[in-house]
C-alpha cells in the first residue's frame, strides 16, 4: 500500500508529512480507552528479545543508519541556547554527515528530519534553515512541566507558529492521566491541536511520570482521539525517558488507532537514545510493530542530540573499514 | 543492492552466522563419529548420515550402535558408578560446574552445531537452548553440593539409560545428564537419530574437563538402539523424552523389571486468552508458544482458546503478526522460524493438515524458501473439539484455535485432552488468572507468558504427557531412591478351614460411592480365621465393581477443593471413630491373622490417621527463585483418583496408611482390601460412614488382587495405581498403566515396614501429589 496516494490534508510546502493524511481525531471513546491493557512483563520480554531477533548488517546497516539520520529531530533545549548555538545546530541539520562519506555511500543530500528548539530560538532556527526545506519544531505549552496558566500555554503555541514553527511539541498535563480524567486530557489536547492550525502537533506524554504502561497506552489513545499528529515519549527532562517498553506500548496504541480509524499517527521517542545500536533497535521495533510506512519522517522521529555523532562514526567505519573517532566529524 | 535503494525499501537484508567453526569441528573428526564410551571415542562402525534440514546437505556420518556396543556402554557406566557416587558431593559439584563453564566457553560452537543439525534458528539455540544448558549444569552442581545434607537417606539409582529427542538435542541432554550426575548416577545417553552432533560435542567436552571415564557414555543410532538401552538388564532407570507412542512402548517394555522410569511426552497445550488480556502481548506470546522451534516443542501452546467477544479482533491481530514472521535460513540471525527437523517430518505435518476438511486453514503470507524442509506458520480456525487437529499433537508450526464463553468453559475445553503438559493463561485480572491456573490439568502453567523455563522449576506433565519432573528438588527425586535394600515380601495366603460363622450374621459388602453395595458378580468367598473357623463371606468384586467405584470416585471431585483443614478434620474424625471401636477391630484382626497384635495395629492405625491428618495442611509447595520479576509457584495438587492394592500383611494399618495419605492430599481412592484378611476393610467402611467422609472419596473393594489390579491399571479414568500386594501384580500394573500412562507406585515384591518409619514416609505424600508449577510474572 502506498500511503502517498491517500487523500491528504495538505499542510503546506516544506513539511515532510505532506503525503499522509493528518489525523482528524475522533470523539472521545471512553469504553475503548478503559479497555486498553498493557502487561508490563510481557512487553518487557518482547523488548528484551527483539535485539536478538533482528539485526541488520553491512550495507543494510549503513542504509538503516542513514534512515535514522533522516528521522532525527536534532535538538537543543538548554537554558544557555543562543542564536549562534542554534545556527550551528541548523548547519549540522543541513549537512549531518561529512560530504565525502555521503558520496561514498551514495547518499548525497541526506539531512536530518527537523530541528527542535524552545520558542525563543524558533526565529533564528527558521532563518538558519531557510531554503533547506527542513521544518523547525518548537517545544511548547510550558515545556517541560506544562504547569503554567492554560491560556498562556495555548498562546505560546500561537506565538511559535507565528514565528515560523511548523511542528509544535506540546506537553500534556500528567495529572489528568494520573487521576484518570480522560475528558480533561482530551479537551486539553484538542485545544492545543486547534491552536496549532496547520502546524503539526506532537503530544509529549512524559511517560516517565505516568506511573504505568497502561496509563501510557490510555494516554496515547486519548491524545490520538483528540487529534495529535504524533505522540512522543518524553521531554528528555524526566528521569526516565524513551525506553523500549514505553515505545512498544505507544506503537501498539498507534497500530490499534490506525486499524480502527485508518489514520496514521506518528511516533517520536525522545531522550536517552544515543547510540547507533539503539537507533537500529528502535527502527527494527517500528518496522516489526508498525511496518515500513512508519520508517519515514512523516511518521517517525528520534528526539536526540548526541545520537548523530555515534552514527557518523559507524558510517565512516562502514566506508573505510576502520573504526572512527569523534573529532573526525563536525560538531553540531 | 545500492545503499540508497535499501534506504527506500528498508529491507532487513541477510545477517548470516558463520557455520565455519562448526564444520571445521566435524571435519576434525573426519566427518565420522563413533560412540563415546568409557571416556573415549570408539572407531566409527556401521554409520548413517545426519543432515542439515535447511539444505539437505550431509553434515556427518554417525555410528549405528549394535547391541554389543550398548552393552559396552552400560558396562562402562556400571564400572564407573560406585566411584562416581562415592566421590563427595563437592567433588561431583566441581565436575558439573566444569561442564557448565565448558558449555559457556564453547557456547557459539554448540549453538551453531545445534542449528545446523536441527534447523532451528540460531537466535533460539544461541539465546535460549545453550544458556539453559549451562544454567542446568550450574544449578545441578549446586544439587550435588547439597545432596548429602539436604536429601538425607537418599542415594543414586545406579546406571541411567537416557533417550532424548531431536527438538532440543543439547538442552534435553542437559536436563537428563545434569540431575543424574548430581545424584551420583552414571549414564548411557542416546541422542535422536536426526540430531546427534551436539551430544557428540558434549562427549568431547566431558573428556576435556576431565570427567571420570565412564560417567557419561553416548551411543548413537535409531530406535533399535533406544530399545537396546531400555531392555538392558544392567540399567536401573530409564528417562525418556519423546513421543507418547514410544513412551507407551517403553512403559510396557520396562514393566515388572523394577527399573525406575520417567517419561516426558507429548502435549497439546492450551493457550487461553480472556477478553481482559493485553491482546497484543498475548499475540506476541503465541509467537513464542507455537512458532518457537517451528512448533516442534512438546509444551508448545498449540491449542488457542479465545474468549468469544474478542476472538475476531484477536485473530485479526494474530494474522497480521504472522505475516511479519521471517521464515528462512536457520543461520540467519534475523529469522524467526527455521526449517523443521527433516523432510519426512515436514511431510507428516503437511499430511495431518491436509487430512482435515473442517476449519479454515490460513498460512502466513511470509516468504518461504523453496528448498529445504520448511513449513509455513499456520493458523486453523473453526475446528470443533472433535477434530483430530485439535486432539492430536501436530508438532509443527500449526496453531488451532477455538473459542469459549466463560472461565468455566475455558477450563473444560482446556482440560478436554489426553495430554497435560503445559498451559498458558492470559488475563489482566489476578482473580481470574490465578483462579483458572491451578484448575488446568497440566504440569506447568504460565500466567501471561509462555515457554518459560528454568532449572529451579520442575517441568513435566500429567496424563499422557508422562510422569516425573525435571528440574528443581522434585527432579532430583527422580534420580534417587531411599538407601538400603528392602526385604523380599512373601506371599500371604488366606487362612483355610471350615466350619460356620458364630454370632449374628453380618454381611460384608463393597463400599462404593458412600453406600454399601453388593458385588456385581453376586459371588462371595469364605474368609477363615487363623483358627480355621469361618469368619465371614466377602464379596468378590469384578471389573464392573471397579468401574462403579471409579465412577463414584470421579464424581467426588469436590474433595480436591475442600480446604486442607477440612480434610484434616475428616481424617481426625476417622481416627476418633476407629479409636472408639478399637477393641472390636483388634479382635477382628486377631481372629483373621492369629498374630495377637491386633490391638497394637489398631493403635498404630489411629496414630497413622493422626499422622496424615497432621500432614494435610503442612505438605507445602515451594516458591522457586526463577529469573523473573515474579515467581514460579510449585503447588502440590492431588493426583486425582488413585487405585490402591492394599498390603496383605497389614490389613488395617496398610489400608489406613494408603487411604489417609491419599485423602489428606485431596485424592479419591478405590482401595482393594488385603486379599487374605479383607474384613478389617469391610469393617472400616463403617468408620468411613460415620466420619463425614463425602460419598465416593473412599471406596473399598474386596476380591482377588491378580484380577482387579490389571483392571484398575488399565482404567483410563484412574490417575494412579499403588500396589503393596503380596501377589505378583507389579508387572501387570506397570504394563496395563501404559494405556493412559498413569503414574504407578508398586512394590516389585519388596516388603515395607508399615508400623515403622516407612509407613509414614513422605514418599506417600509425593505419590499422592503432582507438582504443578505456575509461573506468575508481575509488575505494573
Amino acid at each position: 500500500m502506498d500511503g502517498r496516494s491517500e487523500t491528504a490534508e495538505r499542510t503546506g510546502a516544506g513539511l515532510p508529512q505532506t503525503w499522509t493524511a493528518r489525523n482528524a481525531g475522533m470523539p472521545l471513546d471512553l469504553d475503548w480507552v478503559r479497555s486498553v491493557q498493557a502487561n508490563r512483563s510481557a512487553i518487557e520480554r518482547r523488548c528484551a528479545t527483539l535485539p536478538g531477533r533482528r539485526s541488520v548488517k553491512k550495507a543494510h546497516q549503513a542504509a538503516w543508519l542513514c534512515k535514522a539520520i533522516s528521522l532525527i529531530d536534532l535538538t537543543t533545549l538548554s537554558g544557555d541556547d543562543t542564536e549562534g548555538r542554534v545556527a550551528r545546530l541548523c548547519a549540522k541539520a543541513r549537512r549531518p554527515v561529512r560530504a565525502d562519506l555521503l558520496e561514498a555511500l551514495g547518499m548525497e543530500g541526506l539531512t536530518v528530519g527537523a530541528v527542535c528548539v524552545y520558542h525563543e530560538m524558533v526565529a533564528p532556527a527558521v532563518a538558519a534553515l531557510k531554503g533547506s526545506g527542513l521544518p523547525v519544531a518548537a517545544v511548547s505549552t510550558g515545556f517541560p512541566a506544562g504547569l503554567s496558566p492554560f491560556r498562556l500555554r495555548v498562546a505560546e503555541i500561537g506565538e511559535s507558529v507565528a514565528a515560523g514553527a511548523q511542528e509544535i511539541d506540546i506537553v500534556i498535563s500528567r495529572r489528568h492521566v494520573l487521576t484518570g480524567d480522560w475528558e480533561a486530557l482530551y479537551d486539553e489536547m484538542a485545544q492545543f491541536r486547534a491552536a496549532c492550525g496547520a502546524a503539526h502537533v506532537k503530544a509529549i506524554l512524559a511517560t516517565g511520570e505516568l506511573g504505568s504502561l497502561r496509563n501510557v497506552a490510555r494516554a496515547s489513545l486519548v491524545c490520538m482521539m483528540a487529534g495529535a499528529d504524533f505522540i512522543k515519549t518524553s521531554t528528555g527532562k524526566e528521569s526516565v525517558n524513551a525506553t523500549l517498553p514505553v515505545g512498544l506500548t505507544m506503537m501498539r496504541a498507534i497500530r490499534d488507532y490506525h486499524a480502527r480509524t485508518g489514520a496514521k499517527v506518528g511516533f517520536k521517542p525522545a531522550g536517552g537514545i544515543s547510540t547507533a545500536k539503539d537507533a537500529l533497535t528502535w527502527l527494527a521495533l517500528v518496522k516489526e510493530e508498525l511496518g515500513r510506512d512508519w520508517l519515514d519522517p512523516a511518521l517517525f522521529r528520534f528526539g536526540a542530540s548526541s545520537l548523530l555523532g555515534d552514527i557518523e562514526r559507524q558510517l565512516e567505519h562502514h566506508v573505510t573499514g576502520a573504526y572512527s573517532a569523534g573529532w573526525r566529524h563536525a560538531l553540531a | 543492492m545500492q545503499l540508497r535503494e535499501i534506504f527506500e525499501t528498508m529491507e532487513w537484508g541477510p545477517a548470516p552466522e558463520s557455520a565455519g567453526e562448526a564444520l571445521d569441528w566435524i571435519a576434525g573428526h573426519g566427518g565420522r563419529f563413533g560412540h563415546f564410551v568409557g571416556g573415549r571415542f570408539a572407531e566409527p562402525g556401521e554409520t548413517f548420515e545426519t543432515k542439515n534440514p535447511a539444505t539437505g546437505e550431509v553434515l556427518a556420518e554417525v555410528t549405528q550402535a549394535s547391541a554389543a556396543e550398548v552393552h559396552a556402554a552400560v558396562a562402562a557406566a556400571r564400572a564407573a558408578q560406585p566411584g562416581w557416587a562415592a566421590l563427595s558431593g563437592h567433588g561431583r559439584a566441581r565436575h558439573l560446574y566444569a561442564l557448565a563453564r565448558g558449555v559457556q566457553r564453547q557456547a557459539r560452537l554448540f549453538a551453531v552445531l545445534e542449528s545446523l543439525d536441527t534447523g532451528k534458528p540460531i537466535r533460539e539455540s544461541r539465546d535460549i537452548d545453550v544458556p539453559l544448558v549451562a544454567r542446568h549444569f550450574s544449578y545441578h552442581a549446586g544439587m550435588a553440593q547439597l545432596m548429602a545434607s539436604e536429601m538425607p537417606g537418599r542415594v543414586a539409582l545406579g546406571v541411567c539409560g537416557q533417550i532424548v529427542p531431536w527438538n532440543f538435542p543439547l538442552l534435553m541432554l542437559a536436563w537428563k545428564i545434569a540431575p543424574a550426575l548430581a545424584a551420583g548416577n552414571t549414564v548411557v545417553l542416546k541422542p535422536a537419530e536426526w540430531t546427534p552432533l551436539t551430544a557428540l560435542r558434549f562427549a568431547e567436552l566431558c573428556r576435556q574437563v576431565g570427567l571420570p571415564e565412564g560417567v557419561v557414555n553416548i551411543v548413537t543410532g535409531d530406535g533399535a538402539v533406544g530399545e537396546a538401552i531400555v531392555t538392558h538388564a544392567g540399567v536401573d532407570k530409564i528417562a525418556f523424552t519423546g513421543s507418547t507412542e514410544v513412551g507407551r512402548l517403553i512403559r510396557r517394555a520396562t514393566a515388572g523389571t523394577g527399573k525406575a522410569l520417567t517419561l516426558e511426552l507429548g502435549g497439546k497445550s492450551p493457550y487461553i486468552v480472556f477478553d481482559d488480556a493485553d491482546l497484543d502481548s498475548a499475540v506476541e506470546g503465541l509467537v513464542d508458544a507455537i512458532w518457537f522451534n517451528a512448533g516442534q516443542v512438546c509444551c508448545a501452546g498449540s491449542r488457542l482458546l479465545v474468549q468469544e467477544g474478542v476472538a475476531e479482533l484477536f485473530h485479526a491481530k494474530l494474522r497480521a503478526r504472522m505475516d511479519r514472521l521471517r521464515v528462512g535460513d536457520p543461520l540467519d540471525k534475523a529469522v524467526d522460524v527455521g526449517a523443521v527437523v527433516d523432510p519426512e517430518h515436514r511431510a507428516r505435518v503437511a499430511r495431518m493438515v491436509a487430512a482435515e476438511q473442517e476449519g479454515e486453514v490460513w498460512h502466513a503470507a511470509c516468504a518461504i524458501p523453496e528448498a529445504g524442509a520448511y513449513y509455513p506458520p499456520t493458523l486453523i480456525t473453526g475446528l470443533s473439539p472433535a477434530s483430530p487437529l485439535v486432539q492430536e499433537e501436530i508438532f509443527g508450526p500449526v496453531l488451532v484455535s477455538g473459542t469459549f464463553r466463560t472461565p468455566e468453559e475455558a477450563v473444560q475445553l482446556a482440560n478436554d485432552t489426553r495430554y497435560g503438559l503445559a498451559a498458558s493463561v492470559w488475563s489482566e485480572n489476578l482473580n481470574l488468572a490465578l483462579g483458572v491456573a491451578p484448575r488446568l490439568e497440566a504440569g506447568v502453567i504460565w500466567v501471561n507468558g509462555t515457554n518459560m523455563f528454568d532449572a529451579a522449576a520442575g517441568f513435566g506433565g500429567l496424563r499422557e504427557s508422562g510422569f516425573g519432573r525435571e528440574g528443581g528438588w522434585e527432579g532430583m527425586l527422580a534420580y534417587t531412591r531411599p538407601s538400603g535394600e528392602a526385604a523380599p515380601l512373601a506371599h500371604v495366603a488366606p487362612m483355610t478351614g471350615e466350619g460356620s460363622e458364630q454370632g449374628l450374621d453380618r454381611t460384608a459388602k463393597l463400599y462404593i460411592g458412600g453406600r454399601q453395595a453388593r458385588p456385581d458378580g453376586g459371588y462371595a468367598r469364605d474368609v477363615f480365621g487363623a483358627d480355621g473357623r469361618l469368619l465371614a463371606q466377602v464379596p468378590v468384586a469384578n471389573r464392573k465393581d471397579v468401574r462403579n467405584a471409579v465412577e463414584a470416585a470421579r464424581k467426588a471431585g469436590l474433595w480436591a477443593q475442600a480446604t486442607a483443614y477440612n480434610r484434616a478434620q475428616v481424617i481426625y474424625y476417622m481416627a476418633e471413630n476407629l479409636s472408639a471401636r478399637a477393641a472390636e477391630f483388634a479382635d477382628r484382626l486377631d481372629a483373621m491373622t492369629g498374630s495377637g497384635e491386633g490391638a497394637a495395629e489398631v493403635e498404630a492405625s489411629v496414630a497413622r490417621l493422626f499422622h496424615w491428618a497432621a500432614w494435610a495442611d503442612k505438605w507445602e509447595g515451594r516458591i522457586k527463585p526463577v529469573p523473573l520479576r515474579g515467581t514460579a509457584l510449585a503447588m502440590r495438587a492431588p493426583v486425582g483418583v488413585i487405585g490402591v492394592l492394599c498390603p496383605d500383611e497389614s490389613p488395617l494399618l496398610g489400608l489406613v496408611t494408603c487411604l489417609g495419605a491419599a485423602m489428606a492430599m485431596g485424592n479419591r481412592v478405590v482401595a482393594v482390601a488385603s486379599e487374605p484378611y479383607p474384613l478389617a476393610a469391610t469393617d472400616f467402611y463403617q468408620v468411613l460412614e460415620t466420619s463425614d467422609v463425602p460419598a465416593g472419596v473412599a471406596n473399598v473393594l474386596t476380591g482377588a488382587h491378580a484380577e482387579l489390579a490389571p483392571v484398575l491399571a488399565a482404567h483410563m479414568d484412574v490417575e494412579a495405581v499403588w500396589s503393596f500386594s503380596s501377589s505378583d501384580v507389579s508387572g501387570a500394573i506397570e504394563r496395563e498403566s501404559a494405556g493412559n500412562l498413569k503414574r504407578t507406585w508398586v512394590n516389585h515384591g519388596r516388603a515395607r515396614d508399615w508400623a515403622g518409619a516407612e509407613g509414614e514416609s513422605v514418599a506417600f505424600l509425593e505419590a499422592a501429589t503432582e507438582v504443578k508449577t505456575v509461573w506468575v510474572p508481575w509488575g505494573e
